[in-house]
């Protein structure tokens, strides 16, 4: 599988936010996307998963299901947890378990897989941000998806849930995965480097 | 399917959970109804007269109270960048998130209209007449509200917005409606004939409004 990205530009609120970006990414492997404030890691990776339209450029992603766009293969973890207050841990995995369909895991597993069974009953109003991010973490194991597009993935994460998040990671690219993950701090994965911003 | 399923379900176990707004278009729909006798006063006939058309004004306010958050929550908290790449077609999606919503909302509203019907000197007859009109109409302005509430989701306080991009577009349904009542209950006309003009304006609200709403919501993503 390959995720590529030719001459690619993104316009927003008439500011262009980068233009000219080629990228690529072979399955097992992982795109650390970094760069500064407001270089375009986030529209970067929103482009990607088809919640921006490019000004130019086009994106493929070859060996896939032909069958079913990028998007549609891809998990997106953003800044936002998607997480609803009013319902319980366990309800909110198995929502998006349900809703995303696919391969899917069992829901209690992956709640163990990321330290959170203990609190499935809870509602998700009583997490703090790190369980929050724990839990959308969890979604990313509840439904098997091959193209991860993580922004921030470790923000907010304690020591071992990265070291947890780590393991998640290497375990997703072994199995055949691909991730693209802006970031500011290291991944602690081996990583490619794309480079953003700054002259811009 | 069970993906839609799947978001029905969640859809309507937030709205009856606290802070959920089924219950409180219920409330504002009753307080409603309960200040027109004082506004208007104890004249029985007039009251009763006046009836269908303030049900059905309440009822309009009440489904417009709880429209503003049906993008809106799912957009503040990313859910919405999901569903948009989810699997499942935006427009079967939003018409899932309609359907959620007239279930916990809409409902409710149809269920409570035969006690408040007491309260404006309505009888038997009037009272099931304007329940059944509800029942048909109220799909329509769910759907086409749907519409308003994809345009307005990027806004911030976009309930105003809301109010004053559907509100004339349920002007028919509120024509329909009233007439399907007042025919039911004094005539000339046969209750038949503007109910089926009601009925066919949910019918043809329900296939635009999932697609024009899916529209503008693509549209509008940032």
């Amino acid at each position: 599988m390959r995720l590529s990205g030719r001459n690619l530009k993104c316009v927003r609120g008439g500011r262009e936010v980068f233009s000219s970006l080629d990228l690529s990414a072979v399955a097992g492997e992982a795109l650390a996307v970094t760069g500064p404030n407001g270089a375009g890691k986030t529209s970067l990776l929103r482009v990607l998963a088809g919640l921006l339209v490019p000004a130019e450029g086009s994106i493929a992603l070859e060996g896939g299901d032909a069958e079913l766009s990028l998007p549609e293969q891809a998990h997106y973890l953003g800044h936002r947890d998607a997480l609803k207050p009013a319902l319980s841990v366990a309800e909110n995995l198995s929502f998006w378990r349900d809703f995303l369909g696919g391969e899917t895991e069992d829901a209690g597993r992956c709640l163990a897989a990321v330290a959170l069974d203990h609190a499935a009953h809870l509602p998700a109003a009583y997490l703090s941000a790190g369980q929050r991010r724990r839990l959308s973490i969890a979604r990313l194991l509840s439904v098997r998806r091959p193209v991860w597009l993580l922004d921030e993935p470790t923000s907010a994460l304690d020591a071992a849930g990265q070291a947890l998040f780590v393991g998640l990671m290497r375990a997703h690219l072994a199995s055949g995965g691909l991730i693209v993950a802006a970031t500011h701090l290291p991944l602690g994965i081996d990583a490619r480097d794309l480079r953003m911003g700054g002259a811009a | 399917m069970s993906a839609l399923t799947a978001l029905i379900r969640r859809d309507i176990r937030i709205a009856l959970r606290v802070g959920g707004g089924a219950l409180i278009g219920v409330l504002f729909f009753l307080t409603v109804t309960v200040l027109m006798p004082f506004a208007v006063g104890p004249d029985l006939a007039l009251l009763s007269r006046l009836g269908p058309a303030i049900l059905w004004l309440g009822a309009l306010l009440a489904s417009l109270l709880t429209l503003d958050r049906l993008f809106t929550a799912d957009h503040e908290d990313g859910s919405l960048d999901l569903i948009v790449m989810s699997r499942t077609p935006l427009e079967l999606a939003c018409a899932a998130k309609a359907l959620a919503h007239w279930i916990a909302a809409g409902l409710p509203l149809i269920i409570a209209t035969p006690v408040l019907g007491l309260l404006l000197n309505l009888d038997g007859t009037a009272t099931l007449a304007v329940a059944a009109t509800l029942l048909a109409g109220t799909p329509a302005l769910t759907f086409t509200g749907m519409i308003g509430a994809a345009l307005a989701v990027t806004l911030h306080r976009g309930g105003l917005l809301l109010a004053v991009l559907v509100l004339p577009l349920s002007i028919p349904v509120l024509i329909f409606g009233v007439a399907a009542s007042q025919a039911a209950i004094s005539g000339p006309l046969p209750f038949g004939t503007p109910f089926s003009i009601l009925c066919a304006l949910s019918l043809a609200s329900l296939v635009i409004g999932p697609f024009a709403a899916a529209a503008s919501l693509r549209h509008g993503l940032d």
